[in-house]
């Protein structure tokens, strides 16, 4: 019913253009998969890939244990649905729904009750006979799903599905998606470029840049973890401190930045590849920063700085904070209802622990 | 009208609405009125136009179905005969054309790209340049007994006798054929360029082979461009006159023809119109069911 995918060391060209480079990773059968990546990052290209629309110029995809070379997307155990939908306009919800049915030839009372069975499911029941032109954004969303579901793929690949959809509609969506993946368990592989679509719903998450597969691990590991500098800027709201590495001991390197010597911990990527009189990227998360009244807490790393500016988000309140250097600190407060103690101006001394702040190799960022 | 006028500004509305005037009752509407009188007319000398024996009548229209007066008994094979002939032969015009075009029209509009694209648009424009009497003279050179085909089969001992293709009317309708492929081809290649490629690309990853894709997703989008194209090419075809005139075998009329001997040779204005009238309102009438037949409607031609 559910199916592996393999991607043994696939290379993906386009003249001398790399679009993918040595994707090396095995997606298990039944899991909920993300590749996140900014756009032109490669991960539609992958997706193309696997769903058979693009060959890839090196390397093996294989699906269930069967290499796919020379299998085309039709013949396939995938289905794929597409960023537009590409529903079929002309043809009724439930022609659209199981068109593949009548593709391998199912009469038309058979079509009709699996179209039944489907549109229960999507939860659009007695809506088979409209046109996709009148149905909602969410509603046609669910159509595509079912039109894919119908072909009882192994693998379904989904590509962006949800980036023309509102806000509030994206959130429910995503629990939907997630729901139908527990009911019909088969693999999901998910592309976005929207790190919080990708996080709530992923068993894992491969994060990816230029067509490289940056990091891959779940979706705790990814946010709390990250293993590059790209990743740590990519995925979430983050503090990135270029600093001096002065001292290295255990896991821990103390670095000085424009904000004073702060401790860090050493990801896994940085440990050998981070030496003393070094260069180190810090990444701090804005929610992890405190504020320190006289000596209360226990932080090890406490710096001084001014808050510049407020942000007021309603859950959480931004505050930029400026220290020494021209870079500022970013931090987020939940908003409790009782407003700050400090305002714009104010002096405040912040405190974070070590285990908070990863020190990692220099190297790109993800653009602002 | 008032918001028409603030729009588009005084100069520029009274042209428009003078132009589409003109061009509508002084090019079009007013002739065919005057030629739908004449076809209820007898032919008289033209000291007589005017007199008492210039009345309504509807002899020329019978002289379609009957012949002559004297005669009336007789069915006028000859003329009816040729009206059925050119109004199946333009429908083979137009199937035939549908067959060929519609493939380049896609090929056109989702699979070539870019410089090979405009190049493929413009070998089939310049041919165009050359004028029509010319193109059938050269097909007439293609397909003579002695011309291009027949030499070069002989020659490779593919057939030993010359076909006589003008006198099959293969001459005529390849002419015909070649004539109108353009207004075949444009219509259909603005309706299928319009088509999502995603949408090919998710009934192939739905598992259907390429002629479902093309019956299920492409045809049905592209309806309404295939029925302007078929509109244009089966009127035209049943309305041309030079290539009919150049390309056709001796013993074989189209309708246009004897319409054009009627006011020519004949010198019978009324029974011309008559003829010509009766060619107009049953291609138009043959259209139109063909339309509710494929449930296509007007507006979307216009497209």
């Amino acid at each position: 019913m559910s199916a592996d995918v393999q991607l043994e060391h696939v290379w993906i060209k386009f003249g001398s253009f790399v679009a993918v480079q040595d994707a090396d990773l095995t997606i298990k059968g039944g899991e909920f998969f993300s590749f996140l990546g900014p756009s032109g990052c490669g991960k539609t290209t992958l997706l193309r890939t696997i769903s058979g629309f693009q060959e890839p110029s090196e390397g093996k995809v294989f699906i269930g244990g069967r290499d796919m070379a020379g299998i085309g997307p039709n013949l396939r155990p995938t289905a794929l649905i597409f960023q537009n939908l590409a529903l079929f306009p002309l043809m009724a919800v439930w022609e659209n729904i199981t068109f593949s049915m009548e593709v391998r030839g199912v009469n038309k009372a058979g079509r009709r009750k699996r179209a039944e069975e489907l549109l229960e499911l999507i939860a659009l029941s007695d809506q088979g006979e409209k046109k996709v032109s009148e149905l909602s954004g969410g509603q046609r969303q669910r159509v595509a799903i079912a039109r894919a579901l119908c072909v009882e793929p192994e693998v379904l690949l989904l590509d962006e599905p949800l980036s023309a959809l509102d806000l509030k509609l994206r959130q429910h969506m995503r629990a939907e998606l997630r729901a139908i993946q527990k009911r019909v368990g088969i693999t999901f592989i998910y592309i976005t470029h929207d790190q919080g679509e990708a996080l709530t719903m992923s068993d894992r998450v491969a994060v990816m840049s230029a067509g490289v597969v940056e990091q891959m691990a779940d979706s705790e590991t990814i946010y709390d973890r990250p293993e590059s500098a790209f990743v740590a800027s990519f995925v979430g709201e983050n503090n990135a401190l270029a600093g001096k590495i002065s001292t290295i001991e255990g896991d821990q390197a103390l670095v000085d930045t424009p904000f004073g010597p702060i401790r860090a911990r050493l990801s896994e990527s940085s440990r050998g590849a981070l030496q003393p009189n070094g260069e180190a990227f810090l990444f701090v998360r804005p929610e992890s920063l405190s504020f320190v009244n006289g000596d209360a807490g226990s932080f090890d790393n406490k710096i001084q700085a001014h808050i510049a500016e407020e942000q007021f988000e309603g859950n959480v309140r931004h505050l930029v904070l400026k220290g020494a250097g021209d870079k500022p600190l970013t931090m987020s407060v939940i908003n409790a209802g009782r407003g700050l103690e400090y305002h714009v101006g104010s002096e405040v001394t912040l405190g974070f622990n070590s285990d908070l702040v990863v020190a990692l190799p220099p190297g790109p960022l993800a653009a602002e | 009208m008032q918001k028409f006028i603030r729009k588009n500004g005084i100069v520029v509305s009274i042209y428009l609405l003078g132009a589409c005037t003109i061009w509508i009752a002084l090019m079009i509407v007013l002739p065919q009125v005057f030629m739908l009188d004449f076809s209820f007319r007898f032919n008289l000398p033209p000291a007589k136009i005017g007199g008492p024996e210039d009345v309504y009548t509807l002899s020329n229209y019978s002289h379609l179905l009957f012949g002559r007066a004297n005669n009336p008994e007789s069915f006028n094979w000859l003329d009816t005969s040729v009206f059925g002939k050119t109004i199946t032969a333009a429908i083979f015009v137009t199937i035939f054309d549908v067959v060929i075009c519609y493939p380049i029209a896609f090929y056109l509009a989702q699979v070539a790209k870019g410089g090979y694209a405009r190049f493929m648009v413009l070998s089939l424009i310049v041919p165009f340049w050359v004028n029509e009497i010319l193109r059938a003279f050269a097909f007439r050179i293609i397909f003579s007994s002695s011309g291009l085909i027949n030499t070069v089969g002989m020659g490779m001992g593919i057939w030993d006798e010359p076909f006589d293709f003008i006198k099959l009317d293969i001459a005529l309708y390849a002419g015909l054929g070649y004539a109108f492929i353009l207004l075949m081809i444009f219509p259909i290649y603005n309706a299928v360029e319009s088509l999502d490629k995603n949408q090919l690309e998710a009934a192939r990853d739905l598992g259907s082979p390429w002629w479902r894709i093309h019956w299920r997703v492409v045809i049905p989008f592209a309806k309404p461009g295939i029925a302007s194209g078929c509109t244009m090419v089966f009127m035209l075809s049943a309305g041309a006159l030079a290539a009919p005139q150049i390309l056709g075998g001796p013993s074989s009329l189209w309708f246009t023809q004897i319409i054009y001997q009627w006011f020519n040779t004949g010198g019978n204005w009324p029974r011309g119109s008559s003829y010509a009238i009766v060619l107009l309102v049953t291609c138009t009438i043959f259209v139109m069911l063909m339309m509710r037949l494929f449930k296509v409607r007007l507006g979307e031609i216009a497209r």
